[in-house]
């Protein structure tokens, strides 16, 4: 769903994507200033006073100050500058261009997805007035992306927060799109000096991170939460500021999971995987007459074939016929795509199967499809974390016995050539 | 959602109605049509769907509402397991 350009949030994708910083999640070390000390208390305090049980750790925010040495390059989308009581504001695109598809395209692969930032601040769409609607944003681009090319006619402020390059949802499930960065660029902005209102509308995903009380605690302004996707955005204006129900919920049409895919396919070239890979060509490489590479290509890459066969059913067949694969658990929906794929190709390939050759296949393809299904929990937008725990309790050891059982029949046939 | 549905009967979410002072933020930050509000009351109307993301128990304002939230994310978990802290999308 992140490349549609038409959502406010990319949504999780990012998730298991672009990591916040080295170091790891947005409230590890990385932050760990005074600053984010106090802002922790205060985070504390708001939550107290919510009742919830929310977790600390889920909202100290980001640094105070953006990172000095993060280079934000070239930002095609500015066209000019719109005069304010407090200087130039840039003016920014409302269209996108083809190096902003380029970019969305090589994100969505996979590549470089941490480093795909917008710098914060105030920018302006159109030609606002000091009563032009504010609209607060991730600086994730992908997300800025969709937000200024789906404002039609609109003249508004973008208020870009930095979420170190995240997109909305996440972020505010990290906790670097909170109360206290939004209030922290209002007054960096001058946001007040620039408006003669004081409200913002925020992006609904941004609810997880943003407890709109404290945004009003901490720089006057009151929090609107707008609709889930930006293309939304010109119809709730026109309406006073409503929301159907339509707008206020997340959806997982085919088209968002197809989006999806590519990053996930893209574990097949996961150092990780080379690894497996150079692993597998060197077991196959050496048998008890020594060691020979052209063996070790022609009895490995079968191997190597088996498991793209099982992240395809996993990572691609899965998400594309999620609604429509039994169960509930993204562990089972995978792990009957791996064994569709499995006996497929089992049958196909009958004749130059071995007993064990295709035990090994009907086990392995199933389990690490399972596996790679599992891991599309988080690209979804409908997944709990407590279901997702329950139901890793279950598959993992399932996975691991699959997995296993795979590996001692590949040995098994080796036997004896 | 086209019904698309996950796991039922997990989640953490709890409301407590007496708490409740019917602002009906719950019901405009929720992604997924979790709460009803009627007579000045919220009311849980589909628990199943909750994604315990947290955004209606951060924004209640009076506290009636609690969730262990989180990222419904099997990366997440594994990297709480192995590190032994939160569960957090670190991959």
């Amino acid at each position: 769903m992140m490349q549609s350009a038409k959502e406010h949030d990319d949504e999780q994708q990012a998730c298991c994507g672009p990591a916040p910083q080295s170091g790891g999640s947005c409230c590890g070390s990385t932050v760990e200033s005074a600053a984010s000390g106090r802002q922790s208390e205060r985070c504390d305090a708001t939550t107290r006073e919510a009742g919830s049980e929310r977790r600390q750790s889920s909202c100290c925010c980001a640094p105070a100050a953006p990172p000095a040495e993060y280079s934000y390059g070239a930002a095609d989308y500015v066209t000019g500058t719109v005069e304010t009581p407090v200087g130039a504001v840039p003016r920014v695109s409302r269209t996108l261009v083809r190096s902003d598809r380029l970019g969305a395209w090589r994100v969505g692969w996979g590549f470089d997805r941490d480093d795909y930032r917008v710098r914060p601040g105030m920018y302006a769409v159109g030609t606002p007035d000091v009563g032009a609607p504010v609209l607060v944003t991730a600086n994730y681009k992908l997300t800025f992306d969709a937000l200024r090319s789906s404002l039609g006619g609109l003249d508004a402020w973008l208020l870009v927060i930095d979420t170190h390059g995240i997109n909305v949802w996440c972020a505010a499930g990290k906790g670097t799109f909170c109360a206290d960065e939004v209030a922290r660029v209002v007054h960096d902005a001058r946001l007040g000096e620039i408006v003669d209102h004081r409200r913002l509308i925020l992006p609904q995903l941004s609810a997880p991170g943003v407890a709109a009380h404290w945004v009003k605690q901490a720089c006057g302004f009151r929090v609107t939460f707008g609709p889930v996707r930006a293309e939304d955005l010109p119809a709730f204006l026109a309406t006073g500021m409503q929301a159907d129900a339509a707008m206020r919920e997340v959806t997982f049409t085919a088209r968002e999971r197809a989006v999806l895919v590519p990053e996930e396919l893209s574990f097949v070239w996961d150092r990780r995987m080379l690894l497996a890979y150079a692993g597998i060509l060197a077991a196959s490489a050496v048998d008890r007459d020594g060691v020979s590479l052209s063996r070790g290509v022609r009895r490995g890459a079968p191997v190597i074939g088996a498991a793209w066969l099982a992240l395809l059913a996993g990572g691609a067949a899965t998400p594309l016929a999620l609604p429509w694969l039994p169960g509930r658990a993204f562990s089972l929906k995978g792990a009957l795509a791996g064994g569709v794929a499995a006996a497929g190709a089992t049958a196909l390939l009958r004749r130059r199967l071995s007993p064990a050759a295709r035990l090994a296949l009907l086990a392995g393809v199933p389990a690490v499809a399972s596996y790679a299904a599992m891991n599309f929990t988080g690209a979804s937008p409908i997944t709990s974390p407590s279901g997702v725990e329950r139901e890793m309790r279950r598959a993992l050891p399932l996975q691991a016995a699959g997995g296993a059982l795979a590996i001692g029949a590949w040995l098994a046939s080796r036997m004896g050539r | 959602m086209g019904g698309l549905r996950y796991i039922d009967d997990v989640v953490t979410l709890q409301l407590d109605v007496t708490r409740c002072n019917g602002c009906g933020l719950c019901a405009d930050v929720c992604p997924r049509g979790v709460f009803a509000i009627a007579d000045r009351r919220a009311s849980i109307v589909d628990l199943g769907a909750c994604i315990e993301c947290g955004a209606c128990a951060l924004n209640c304002v009076p506290g009636a509402i609690s969730v262990d939230p989180g990222v419904g994310c099997a990366q997440a978990i594994i990297h709480g397991w192995l590190t032994g802290g939160e569960p957090s999308c670190d991959c």
